[in-house]
């Protein structure tokens, strides 16, 4: 599984409510929360995001709410996957568990920056900065949380059990 | 081997006789709960994936609390979808308007969580139950839909923070401050995917609603739980309220603790945290000079009878100040009436407050007491971040109750002793 795209960088303690707004949450409807994500950060993001384009942030990435709709949001929006330096537990797993790749690599974190062109091998856990010409070295995935995003979430893999 | 008391709760649920931090478990629940907000997420999950029916009617708790009484056409979608699925699938404890309070108030007030029980939740704040000495989580919607349908949920097994408490607090010392300032010592990941379990002869000295409102902001340290040893006064809360059995756990006294944080309760100061991070805490005498135009007395961390009595006694027979609008939100039905039948919500009214039915409503931004650009809101909620009560250039200071009552009367933020050495 590999990853390219185009950057859009943001700092430490992104919170769920800044990724999408609860005034948003009126509704689950992936469409209606792709247009609004990171507005309160970031007006012009859901007009700018592009289909593969990758997310990368600092640490505690995801704090806040446990809003399932912040994941959705990111990943209804094209995102191939968030890089941080640490994610917040509850983003973590509801990432995982709606199927939108997440990678904690706090070297690519430091080192990346806006509008790079970068791509991701999800096996290796190798991230490749094309723009700059350097790699990174993320975990992999551990075996039990590779199922349930090669299944496409969590469901998907307890309805394969 | 040794285990911290959130490590032995989970090893029980799992079936296991031991676990270590880091082990990933599957872990039998004692309770799924969700919100008006997160479980229609987790119901078109469930009907996407065609799961049969709920693993058991009686260990799913859902409440219709966030946008209610609802604020809007689509927010009164989604509550219909929660109402029509709880009906079709006989779910026991449902809570509507009229019943209904914030959820984690309304959980430990109806007897539905115990010491000892696991216990998720598709609402972060659902680490509230640990003051119970319950393992309780906040979790996502896809969570909560295969926790629905299979009772048990995967879980890395964390590691712990030991927060030794000590001394007696002093007057207008709550729990909110203990909280607000252990955010400030460690920061907001200070105690990430870790467990915060408090100790000490100092917990003798906060009362259940303190504990609630401290268990509940351990999410704001990144926490997974937060969990109180279980006492007299634990016993003595769940008693009349809770009646099948239940476990006491105890952590080891050679348990594995990352690190210990001791705090003296003697010496907390009313505190506030100011803009944008819950961390930023600060003395709210050292920032007495910052006008407001909105008070919020409620939510899951602060809308209990207690909290309530502590506004009331700054508040009575006081009037808000010129140009600041005060909301007081108590959290559940029964604090409601409690509260009416011993006089704060008059004393409230007489004062200028707005007072409300219980709803989450304007703590994440969604309805009754949203800021304007520019506007600053002393609030007794548990979040701060840019946005979540308004327009993204609004502030928001927390504190808790007495320092909300203080600010409200005197148009500024504010301590309450300003108060009693008559500040208005």
């Amino acid at each position: 599984m590999q990853a390219n795209g185009t950057v859009f960088v943001y700092g430490d303690n992104v919170d769920t409510d800044v990724i999408i707004p609860a005034r948003y949450l009126n509704s689950s409807d992936p469409k209606h929360l792709a247009s609004h994500c990171m507005e309160d950060i970031d007006a012009a993001f859901a007009q700018k995001v592009r289909p593969g384009d990758i997310i990368v942030g600092g640490s505690n990435f995801g704090c806040g709410s446990s809003r399932e709709h912040a994941p959705l949001a990111i990943k209804s929006c094209g995102v191939s996957c968030v890089i941080a330096k640490s994610f917040a537990r509850i983003f973590y797993r509801n990432s995982i568990n709606i199927g939108l790749a997440i990678l904690e690599c706090p070297q690519a974190a430091e080192n990346i920056r806006q509008r790079d062109e970068i791509s991701i091998d999800f096996d290796s856990g190798v991230i490749t900065n094309k723009t700059r010409e350097e790699t990174y070295q993320a975990e992999p995935f551990p075996e039990f949380i590779r199922e349930i995003i090669n299944a496409d979430g969590l469901l998907n893999s307890l309805s394969k059990c | 081997m040794a285990m911290t008391m959130t490590q032995k709760i989970l090893a029980d649920h799992a079936g296991l006789p031991e676990v270590r931090a880091g082990q990933l478990i599957r872990a039998k629940l004692d309770l799924v709960l969700g919100n008006d907000i997160t479980t229609p997420v987790a119901i078109n999950e469930f009907e996407k994936h065609g799961l049969s029916g709920v693993f058991n009617r009686d260990k799913i708790a859902i409440v219709l609390d966030h946008f209610t009484p609802n604020k809007d056409i689509k927010a009164a979608e989604q509550s219909k979808q929660c109402r029509e699925f709880a009906k079709c699938n006989g779910i026991t404890h449902f809570y509507d308007v009229g019943q209904m309070g914030i959820e984690h108030a309304l959980l430990p007030e109806q007897g539905l969580v115990a010491a000892g029980e696991a216990v998720i939740g598709a609402d972060s704040h659902t680490c509230t139950y640990g003051a119970l000495g319950a393992f309780s989580t906040g979790v996502g919607s896809t969570d909560m839909a295969a926790g629905m349908a299979t009772g048990e949920c995967w879980f890395k097994v964390p590691s712990a923070i030991r927060v030794r408490l000590t001394g007696q607090p002093k007057k207008w010392i709550g729990g909110k401050d203990v909280v607000l300032t252990l955010i400030g010592m460690i920061g907001v990941d200070g105690a990430r995917y870790q467990s915060l379990e408090f100790t000490g002869d100092g917990v003798a000295a906060l009362s259940m609603d303190d504990r609630f409102a401290i268990a509940n902001m351990a999410i704001e340290a990144g926490a997974k739980n937060g969990i109180f040893p279980v006492d007299e006064a634990t016993i003595a809360y769940m008693k009349g309220r809770v009646n099948r059995e239940y476990q006491v756990y105890e952590a080891d006294a050679d348990a594995p603790y990352e690190k210990t944080v001791e705090i003296d309760l003697s010496e907390l100061r009313p505190v506030v945290a100011c803009p944008h991070l819950p961390s930023n805490t600060k003395p709210a005498d050292e920032v007495n000079d910052i006008a407001i135009d909105q008070v919020v007395i409620g939510s899951c961390t602060n809308g209990r009878l207690s909290d309530l009595a502590t506004a009331a006694e700054i508040i009575k027979g006081r009037k808000v100040a010129e140009n600041v609008r005060v909301i007081v939100i108590p959290a559940t039905q029964h604090i409601y009436r409690e509260a009416m039948r011993l006089g704060y919500l008059y004393t409230f009214i007489e004062a200028g407050c707005a007072v409300s039915t219980p709803t989450c409503g304007p703590c994440l931004g969604g309805h009754m007491g949203i800021m304007a650009a520019g506007e600053r809101t002393v609030a007794t909620t548990n979040r701060n971040f840019v946005g979540r009560m308004g327009d993204p250039s609004s502030e928001i200071y927390l504190a808790g109750p007495a320092v909300a009552a203080a600010s409200a009367i005197l148009g500024r933020i504010a301590s309450p002793e300003e108060i009693e050495q008559g500040g208005n």
